[in-house]
């Protein structure tokens, strides 16, 4: 698929950790406002495609764009919520102040309070409708809650690309779909190209453009019917994989995904 | 009992202490956030060697515990990165700098007094020149922290996205070990570097369990700190028992309450939150974690 104005652009991309290959030949081109959901087993180089283009691991060979530019640290157009463990109960962080990180956390100084800032916090907090939160330690807040407030703390910078990593993991099913929801109507009233790493398509089935599958070393992209097929995913793994679609729901049989 | 105050002595030893428990109140709250807190002490047995070597030299034993904490702090962050790497290199380096310590002690055959005092500090060894120096390194570290304070912060709760910010976080992890390094060699003339230790971590902890903001944080660590030292010295100068050990009492006696009860203030809203949770579930009583059997469809197939 050729795209005009790719946000992002990856050509013949090989990334080398410690010697090791862990992206090999990767060339896609994602546009503006697009839903992509990267799938594929543990190990198989999603972080790594999401540091490649935060210009957090340089490729060995090949090319990579993002919003017109060679990745760099620092870019602000691009909001990131690493993947994670929960936070710590004890940590002495309000909602507000973990958002506020988004705003002014990498700027040297003490960070005195201001009505700017908090209006900007306020605002972010309640696109991600956590208003409520704002002064509630972080580490008391649920799972759910947490990852609402890392999307704000992402989007405060007023970013075109938002890149998550596992943002569904160690949520309970009400949660993934609240948090995939708040993903999508973000997309949709900001008009961001979105990155979500998951293991699972199903929560995310409706909302997603296309997927990027990552096993063994190769990659597949495309629509969730061209890439999620029993042929596809065979060929990435290099053995027979059966893939199911019931009620709704897809299957992988035969694959650690 | 306030009439300890007329010897210049005890005023040394109140203002050393002041700027000590200051200086621990701040750095000890990055510290506790950062998982930091075996490395604190670990550069505070290392600081020993370095003052008991002073000592056999006859120089300063707070120069050298600057140099042999300094010293210790950028070794560590060379050798390790990941925080159970950097355990493991801490302890060889601590253990081995405490034979050292050991070692210059034995060779040392001036008053015990001296190697005591090293080891849990005194209120009677104070100069007015001791407190201008620790007021001058006091005053470094207070002006780094303030230009480092928000990024050092930021990247204590978000290493990852710190650095996709831009933030050189690993330079910024081995100059707090620095300021720790510093803050261990002038704490150590007033509680000794075997209970540093109770000023860097007791006030932070304790505060972090009643207060949910950083400003708020390290303010009441701050002031924790100060109440424990001065309480220390003027109970140790009214008494033959040392301030070391009432400042480690006070820190362990405020902490252990505050533990109990400030656990019990988050179990009980956590209990309401779940209470919450059950009345407003739409048919699903999950809680957040998920149980071993709620399979993702997409994972768990291939092994039935």
């Amino acid at each position: 698929m050729e795209l005009r104005d790719p946000v992002i652009s990856l050509e013949a991309i090989e990334v080398k950790l410690g010697g090791m290959p862990i992206l090999q030949d990767v060339s896609l081109s994602i546009g503006q406002g697009e839903f992509i959901v990267i799938l594929g087993p543990n190990g198989a180089g999603k972080t790594t495609l999401i540091k490649l283009l935060l210009g957090l691991v340089k490729p060995s060979a090949g090319s990579v764009r993002v919003l017109g530019q060679t990745p760099h640290r620092g870019l602000r157009e691009i909001g990131y919520v690493p993947q994670r463990r929960t936070l710590d109960v004890e940590l002495a962080l309000r909602a507000r102040d973990l958002v506020g990180f988004g705003l002014d956390g990498h700027r040297w100084g003490i960070g005195l309070p201001s009505r700017r800032n908090k209006e900007k916090i306020d605002l972010a907090l309640q696109e991600v409708d956590a208003l409520h939160l704002a002064n509630a330690p972080v580490g008391q807040l649920s799972g759910g809650e947490q990852q609402r407030l890392l999307i704000a703390q992402a989007l405060i910078s007023d970013p075109r690309l938002l890149l998550l990593d596992e943002p569904l993991a160690n949520l309970d099913l009400a949660h993934q779909q609240e948090v995939v929801a708040l993903v999508d109507k973000v997309r949709r009233e900001r008009g961001v190209t979105v990155l979500l790493v998951s293991h699972d398509i199903n929560p995310l089935l409706q909302f997603t453009d296309r997927v990027i599958f990552m096993a063994n070393n190769h990659t597949a992209i495309g629509t969730v019917g061209e890439v999620i097929t029993s042929e596809t995913l065979s060929r990435l793994y290099g053995s027979t994989v059966e893939v199911m679609y019931a009620k709704g729901r897809y299957f992988v049989v035969g694959a650690e995904v | 009992m306030f009439a300890v105050f007329q010897y210049p002595f005890i005023q040394n030893a109140f203002m050393a202490g002041s700027l000590v428990a200051i200086t621990t109140g701040m750095l000890g709250y990055f510290l506790v956030t950062r998982g930091l807190t075996f490395a604190g002490h670990a550069l505070s047995n290392i600081g020993f060697a370095g003052a008991a070597g002073a000592v056999l030299l006859g120089v300063s034993p707070v120069a050298g515990l600057l140099v042999s904490t300094v010293g210790a702090a950028v070794a560590i962050s060379v050798l390790g990165r990941e925080i159970r790497e950097r355990d493991v290199a801490i302890g060889v380096i601590m253990t081995f700098t405490l034979g050292l310590g050991i070692l210059f002690l034995s060779l040392y055959h001036g008053y015990a007094e001296q190697a005591y005092s090293i080891l849990f500090g005194t209120i009677v060894g104070i100069s007015r020149s001791d407190v201008w120096v620790t007021a001058g390194l006091s005053a470094g570290l207070m002006v780094v922290l303030a230009l480092v304070g928000r990024p050092l912060l930021f990247s204590s709760f978000d290493p990852e996205l710190a650095e996709a910010r831009g933030l050189p976080v690993r330079l910024l992890g081995s100059l707090f070990l620095v300021l720790v390094a510093v803050t261990v060699s002038i704490a150590m003339q007033v509680i000794g570097v075997l209970l540093v230790f109770a000023l860097l971590v007791g006030p932070p902890a304790t505060a972090l369990r009643l207060v949910h903001r950083p400003a708020s944080a390290i303010g009441l660590s701050i002031i924790l700190g100060l109440a424990y030292t001065w309480l220390g010295i003027i109970l140790a100068a009214n008494s033959t028992w040392p301030v070391s050990f009432y400042i480690t009492t006070l820190a362990f006696g405020i902490y252990l309450p505050v533990r109990y009860l400030a656990k019990y203030r988050v179990d009980k809203q956590a209990r309401r939150e779940r209470g919450f949770h059950l009345q407003s579930a739409t048919g699903s009583l999950e809680n957040e974690r998920p149980s071993a059997d709620t399979a993702r469809p997409m994972k768990g197939l291939h092994h039935a």
